[in-house]
């Protein structure tokens, strides 16, 4: 079934034919209309979930730790400063190994108040030890959330999907909505084999002494390094039932180019266009998606851009004191390259509190990457459309 | 009154295991024990950060034989409305979902979360055991801690100079279906509001008095003598509240002077006579005003 719905609703959608057992959530924009459809989801029947109207995101995200431990599928959506105020929490579920799905709606954080995107929010819980899964488009949000579900309860591992404010989460686009059946073919009903049960008793996160904790840190990162094999694995299995598949990397006309960008969310799709209109100028440009920014995508970010001379990544965010968070990280996967086949990698800084990143402004930096010298490394971050 | 052996009121299956890592004379040990008594085997207990964290035992172990969710400081009842949902949600309607916190997890940092599961009337039962003070930490104030007592961060010349938080007409304002305090010294009373409480959908609320020997500087064999000095001078006295209207006294309190349960505990040593006063004052204020309470006034 077709259906022209926005982000937010491709999200309420993916948890409804996901059937979380139990949602909790508390409002803020640009989020809201992703509980407010799930809300009607539950009233009406096409869901039967728990909804917990709880007083606050701290409380969303405790009472679905609550849910997860006792085995069932737990969901919640935040925003911004709701993101921030789970902070503690995130970590517990990370480290407790509960593999709640939640999305985020990336939004400025204040002061002063901002309700538009960019990717502080997300990125300030890069170590929470949470799956991060940055989405381009509706139909991607949609079958990322049912894929993210898959993941979670695979590794045991929460996972977040991330969505640009209103670019995306406000933005309508014709959805492809699989029916019920098909996606419980592919999600089969959580089946947790340790969970808070009175016939099984047991006592979770008590007291870790430094004999036992780094072992407990070893075997979440060990559950990290399988999340590219599993989510590969997941996603051609879906492409195999619904003919769609995303990748954690993705590379777009990139074999013979001179120049890439480096981009992730909705700035995706305006560079594609830069791309394609200086391709016909017969400019060797080509463009790198990064879906997947926890686990680091290193090895697929190697193969994608190893040889190629100059990169420009775009980054929505900023990490104040040291520069743009995915430029830092990507020149960190790059590094033991040998320097031959190692590119100069350009960070730009744009976009933040929600301003817009136009063609032009992508068409700047790539025209500043281009002009530079590929034997001379990056010096600083530029910070594009600044105002004197 | 009639006395009845313990032993003929106690249940016997016992869900707290030897070995367990509270100090001697703890109350609040003593209070899982004869709480998880009444409860029975088809319990869940959320543990939001308080003494119990370390009383339960370290990875692998656990004093209870019961599931347990170790939970953040702040989230005793949101964690249990997520168990408690999980579990409707997979058809179990008869688990009793507890959540268990001190008094810092309760009248402090908790109580947003307490209050939004009260409101939203969530099926759980929430247990406060109210040593007065961050207990596990080493003795430092809480909203809990009465008036002019000593503790590390209302030392010397200083003491705690507000009055106690009156936590259980905090609840009762939710209108909440039960909600009672109780104490281990009159254990037949505390497994009576157990059983209520477990009859009783809805949230419940208990607040237990659970004398700290090493927090109020009194002797490991006097915990039960003091909680039942504090129920007898009205410092801490035995009620219950249904639906946040009905109040009743359910032991007799007598109103013993509150001099010498001040003078057994060393956290009231540098009290004087008209300190000593002013506390009797506010008691007797505070007797007065659940007198109104319980006469509907």
């Amino acid at each position: 079934m077709k259906k022209v719905i926005v982000g937010n609703h491709a999200v309420s959608w993916g948890v409804s034919l996901a059937r979380a057992e139990v949602i909790a959530a508390y409002p803020i924009t640009p989020q809201t209309q992703i509980v407010e459809e799930l809300a009607e989801m539950c009233d009406d029947g096409r869901l039967a979930a728990k909804f917990i109207k709880v007083e606050s995101e701290h409380s969303a995200m405790a009472a679905c730790i609550g849910a997860s431990a006792t085995g069932v599928r737990a969901f919640t959506a935040t925003s911004s400063q709701g993101l921030l105020l789970m902070h503690e929490l995130l970590h517990w579920a990370g480290l407790g190994r509960l593999p709640i799905v939640m999305a985020d709606i990336n939004r400025a954080v204040a002061p002063g108040w901002n309700i538009w995107t960019d990717q502080n929010d997300t990125l300030a819980q890069r170590d929470t030890g949470w799956v991060q899964l940055y989405c381009e488009n509706n139909q991607e949000v949609l079958d990322t959330t049912i894929q993210a579900f898959a993941l979670a309860e695979k590794l045991s591992l929460p996972v977040m999907i991330v969505l640009d404010a209103f670019f995306l989460s406000h933005t309508s686009e014709p959805v492809d909505i699989p029916s019920p059946a098909e996606v419980d073919a592919f999600l089969p009903r959580r089946d947790a084999a340790l969970k808070l049960d009175t016939r099984d008793p047991h006592a979770f996160g008590a007291l870790t002494t430094p004999a036992v904790y780094m072992e407990m840190r070893k075997r979440q990162q060990e559950a990290f390094d399988q999340v590219p094999e599993t989510l590969r694995l997941i996603d051609a299995d879906w492409d195999r039932r619904f003919g769609r598949s995303w990748g954690a990397v993705e590379s777009y006309r990139t074999s013979d180019a001179d120049t890439v960008l480096v981009t992730s969310g909705t700035i995706t799709s305006t560079a594609r266009y830069v791309i394609n209109e200086r391709r016909e100028r017969g400019e060797k440009v080509g463009l790198v998606k990064i879906k997947m920014f926890r686990p680091f995508p290193t090895e697929p970010l190697r193969r994608a851009l190893a040889g190629i001379p100059k990169v420009a990544v775009l980054d929505r965010n900023i990490s104040p004191g040291h520069g743009g968070i995915f430029a830092e990280e990507l020149r960190s996967a790059l590094y033991d390259l040998p320097s031959a086949r190692r590119p100069r990698v350009d960070g730009y800084v744009l976009g933040l509190g929600g301003r817009d990143v136009t063609p032009e402004v992508i068409g700047e930096c790539l025209d500043a990457t281009r002009g530079n010298d590929s034997s001379a490394n990056a010096r600083e971050d530029l910070w594009v459309g600044v105002k004197p | 009154m009639t006395q009845i052996p313990i032993k003929e009121i106690m249940p016997h299956e016992e869900f707290l295991e030897s070995g367990h890592l509270a100090c001697p004379g703890c109350g609040a040990s003593l209070s899982m024990r004869m709480v998880l008594k009444a409860l029975g085997e088809k319990t869940v207990v959320a543990l939001p950060a308080c003494c119990w964290s370390i009383i339960a035992g370290p990875y692998p172990q656990s004093s209870l034989k019961l599931p347990l969710y170790h939970s953040a400081f702040e989230t005793g009842a949101s964690v249990a409305s997520g168990i408690k949902a999980a579990l409707l949600a997979r058809g179990d309607t008869e688990t009793t979902v507890v959540a268990w916190a001190g008094d810092g997890g309760t009248f402090d940092i908790g109580l947003q979360a307490l209050s939004g599961a009260a409101e939203r009337n969530e099926d759980i039962l929430y247990v406060c055991y109210d040593n007065e003070a961050y207990m596990n930490t080493g003795i430092q104030r809480s909203s809990a801690t009465p008036l002019g007592a000593w503790t590390t961060t209302t030392p010397g010349a200083h003491p705690e100079a507000r009055p106690k938080k009156d936590i259980l007409a905090i609840l009762a304002a939710h209108r909440i279906p039960y909600a009672a305090s109780a104490t281990v010294a009159y254990p037949e009373d505390l497994l009576a509001k157990v059983r209520k409480a477990k009859a009783t959908r809805g949230t419940r609320f208990l607040h237990l008095l659970a004398p700290c020997p090493p927090g109020w500087k009194s002797g490991d064999d006097e915990t039960i003598e003091l909680a039942r000095m504090a129920v007898r001078a009205r410092v801490f006295p035995l009620m219950e509240v249904e639906n946040g209207e009905t109040w009743r006294i359910t032991v007799d309190s007598p109103g013993d002077p509150i001099g010498p349960y001040l003078a057994k505990q060393g956290r009231f040593r540098h009290l004087k006579s008209e300190d000593v006063g002013a506390i009797q004052s506010q008691v007797d204020a505070r007797w007065k005003a659940l007198q109104r309470r319980v006469a509907g006034g």
